[in-house]
C-alpha cells in the first residue's frame, strides 16, 4: 500500500512540475529552435538523474531513526508548503497557475530571433534552468520519500513516468498543457507529503503511533479534512471568487 | 578567494531558500512542534502533539498570508 502511495505521490509531483517545465521548453523550442530546447532538457534531466542516483543510496544508509527524523521533517516542511500554496489557490487568495499566460510571456521575452538549427545560448540557459529548477523539487521528493522506504528506484520510476507522459503529450499537442488540474494534483501531493512527514517525523522524535502503521491512513484522512475545512474557511473572506 | 566565498554563500542562501520556501514560519513552526513532541514524549504519549500542532502551524501560516 505504501508503495502505491509512493509512486502516486512522485508521479503527481513530477507531473505538476514537468507541466510547468514543458511550458518553458515549448517557448524556447518555438522561438529558438527545437535543437536548443531538447539539448537543454536532456542536460537538465541528466543532472537530476545524477542527484537521485548519487544522493538516494547515500541517504538510505543513515540509521532508521535519524533518517525518519531528518526526512520526516523535510517532507513535512515541503508538504506544508505545497499544501499552503494549493489552499491559497483553491480558496481564491492566490491566482491559479496559468500555463497559457506564462507561455505567452516566455515567448515574448525570448522572441526577436528566428528558430535556428544551431544551439542558441540564451534559449539553452532558459530551458535548462526551467527544467532543472522545476525538477529539483521532484528529485528532492524522490530521494527523501524513496529513501525512507528504501525504494528510491520505485519513487524515481513514478517521477520518470510523469516526465515521459508530459513529454509525449507536449510533443503531440505542441502547446502548453493548460487543462491539467495542476492545483488539485499539487494539493494531493501536499496531503501525501504532509501525512508521511507527520508520521515519520513523529517516529523520529519517539512518538508511538496508536495502531502502528495503520495510523498513517488516519493521518491522511485528518490532513484531507483539515485542508477542506481551511479552504472553506478562507473562501468566505477571499478577495476573488475561487 | 572572494568569488569562491560569494559562491559558497550564494549556494547556502539558495539551499535555505529552497528548503524554507515562501513562509519561514512553516519551517520554524514544524521545528517547534517536533521539539515539543520530543519533550512531551519523555513524560507521556506525544503523537497528539503533531496531530494538533501541524494543522495549527498551517492555519497560522495561512492567516499570515491572508491578513
Amino acid at each position: 500500500m505504501h508503495s502505491v502511495i509512493l509512486v502516486l505521490a512522485t508521479f503527481g509531483a513530477s507531473l505538476v512540475e514537468m507541466v510547468e517545465a514543458l511550458t518553458i521548453v515549448l517557448a524556447v523550442g518555438i522561438t529558438k529552435g527545437w535543437k536548443t530546447a531538447f539539448t537543454a532538457t536532456a542536460a537538465a534531466l541528466a543532472i537530476l538523474l545524477v542527484i537521485i542516483v548519487g544522493f538516494g543510496p547515500l541517504i538510505s544508509k543513515l540509521p532508521l531513526p535519524v533518517l525518519r527524523l531528518i526526512i520526516g521533517t523535510l517532507l513535512l516542511v515541503f508538504g506544508l508548503q505545497w499544501l499552503r500554496k494549493a489552499i491559497l489557490r483553491a480558496s481564491g487568495w492566490k491566482a491559479q497557475h496559468d500555463e497559457a499566460q506564462i507561455f505567452d510571456t516566455e515567448v515574448a521575452a525570448l522572441g526577436g530571433t528566428r528558430p535556428s538549427t544551431r544551439i542558441d545560448r540564451d534559449g539553452f540557459i532558459v530551458a535548462f534552468k526551467g527544467v532543472l529548477l522545476e525538477g529539483l523539487e521532484v528529485a528532492f521528493i524522490v530521494v527523501t520519500f524513496g529513501a525512507t522506504q528504501h525504494q528510491v528506484g520505485l519513487a524515481a520510476l513514478g517521477a520518470a513516468a510523469a516526465v515521459v507522459v508530459v513529454l509525449v503529450i507536449g510533443l503531440i499537442v505542441h502547446r502548453p498543457l493548460a487543462n491539467v488540474p495542476e492545483n488539485s494534483l499539487k494539493m494531493g501531493v501536499g496531503v501525501m507529503l504532509t501525512s508521511f512527514g507527520i508520521f515519520w517525523a513523529g517516529e523520529g522524535v519517539g512518538a508511538q503511533w496508536p495502531g502502528s502503521d495503520g495510523a498513517l491512513l488516519a493521518i491522511i484522512a485528518l490532513v484531507i479534512v483539515v485542508t477542506a475545512a481551511l479552504i472553506a474557511r478562507l473562501r468566505r473572506t477571499a478577495p476573488v471568487a475561487a | 578567494m572572494n568569488t569562491m566565498r560569494r559562491w559558497i554563500v550564494a549556494f547556502f542562501v539558495g539551499l535555505a531558500d529552497f528548503l524554507v520556501g515562501d513562509d519561514w514560519f512553516l519551517a520554524a513552526g514544524v521545528v517547534v512542534v517536533l521539539g515539543v513532541a520530543a519533550i512531551v514524549g519523555t513524560l507521556i504519549a506525544s503523537w497528539w502533539v503533531l496531530i494538533v500542532g501541524v494543522p495549527t502551524v498551517l492555519w497560522i501560516s495561512l492567516r499570515r498570508a491572508t491578513r
